[in-house]
């Protein structure tokens, strides 16, 4: 389940990695189990369809085991985890996008499973992050997938562009859109209701 | 410096991962549209920042389901394992058998030529 890692958990994690990349199952399995959380809200958020969603995380966790030998450990197993979501999801939106026209679903709702443990998220409203949630989700695809791996995952320019195959430079355009989109969806809102980020 | 130009550089400056010029920094000091505009700004990013803690609860089967596509491949990646052993068995078993059967077919040449020479011998 996920939650806000302690270092004994991140510990943990790192422990079953290293028996994973031995070639240990049940160690990747427990793997799976202790992110699949995070992996699936990061899928919703770049793919904005939860059905899209799911196919990412079995994608990416089958992508994960396949190349976990060559996970190197010079960064967190999370991030690297991100980057693999981030290509499998790409590659989904790509492949959906060439076979249908329709507009994508609004992504669901959040939903806090661990509210105690979020104090500065509590700090938000429930409205005004289901607001940003439905904003974020109107992003043309490709601004959205910058945005959220920029600005809500942390992940660098460098990162970002070797996953969805583009140049570093085109990364930082596309987030620089992203952000002035994403602004006016919000405050556009904002002249329309009472709520605003 | 006008409002349009200094919101314009906004999106790309609001994290402070770049220099600020002086004359947008001096621009957004002296005007109250550019610094309520640089407000905006910096709330989104911040709320975004705290999007990366909001879970999303996945249909309960997803955990099941990735587990099971695992095992799958798990189970694929033995039987391929296993078939490129056997063939490599195979292979070896049958190059083995045909070396013993252009031994034996060579012996049995070899035993011919011998028993007609001797009877030219004899007949001689």
């Amino acid at each position: 389940m996920a939650t806000d890692r302690t270092p004994e958990m991140e510990e943990e994690i790192a422990a079953l990695v290293v028996a994973a990349r031995e070639g240990d199952r049940e160690a990747f399995d427990e793997l799976v189990r202790r992110t699949y959380v995070d992996t699936y809200t990061l899928a919703v958020r770049l793919t904005a369809n939860e059905e899209d969603a799911r196919d990412v995380v079995q994608e990416a966790y089958l992508r994960a085991w396949k190349g976990i030998g060559r996970f190197r450990g010079d960064a967190q197993f999370t991030t690297w985890l991100y980057r693999i979501t981030a290509n499998a999801s790409y590659t989904l939106v790509q492949k959906r996008r060439r076979r249908r026209t329709e507009p994508l679903e609004t992504a669901a709702e959040p939903v806090e499973l661990r509210p105690e443990a979020q104090p500065e998220a509590a700090a938000e409203s429930a409205v005004v992050m289901a607001q940003l949630s439905d904003a974020v989700a109107q992003l043309p695809p490709k601004l959205r997938s910058i945005v959220v791996l920029k600005d809500v995952y942390g992940l660098s320019h460098d990162d970002i562009a070797q996953e969805l195959g583009i140049s570093v430079a085109a990364a930082k355009v596309r987030l620089h859109r992203g952000r002035k989109k994403l602004r006016d969806i919000l405050f556009e809102e904002q002249g329309r209701s009472a709520h605003a980020v | 410096m006008q409002c349009e130009d200094v919101a314009r550089l906004l999106p790309e400056t609001v994290d402070g991962s770049g220099p600020i010029d002086l004359a947008v920094q001096s621009h957004i000091e002296a005007c109250l549209r550019c610094q309520a505009e640089l407000a905006r700004y910096r709330r989104m990013l911040r709320a975004l920042q705290q999007l990366r803690t909001r879970y999303l609860e996945p249909s309960p089967t997803l955990l099941a389901q990735t587990l099971a596509a695992l095992e799958e491949v798990g189970e694929r990646q033995a039987v391929r394992s296993l078939l490129s052993g056997r063939r490599l068995a195979y292979a070896g078993a049958i190059g083995g058998a045909a070396v013993a059967a252009a031994a034996a077919t060579t012996a049995v040449l070899l035993a011919r030529s011998r028993r007609r020479a001797a009877a030219l011998r004899l007949a001689s």
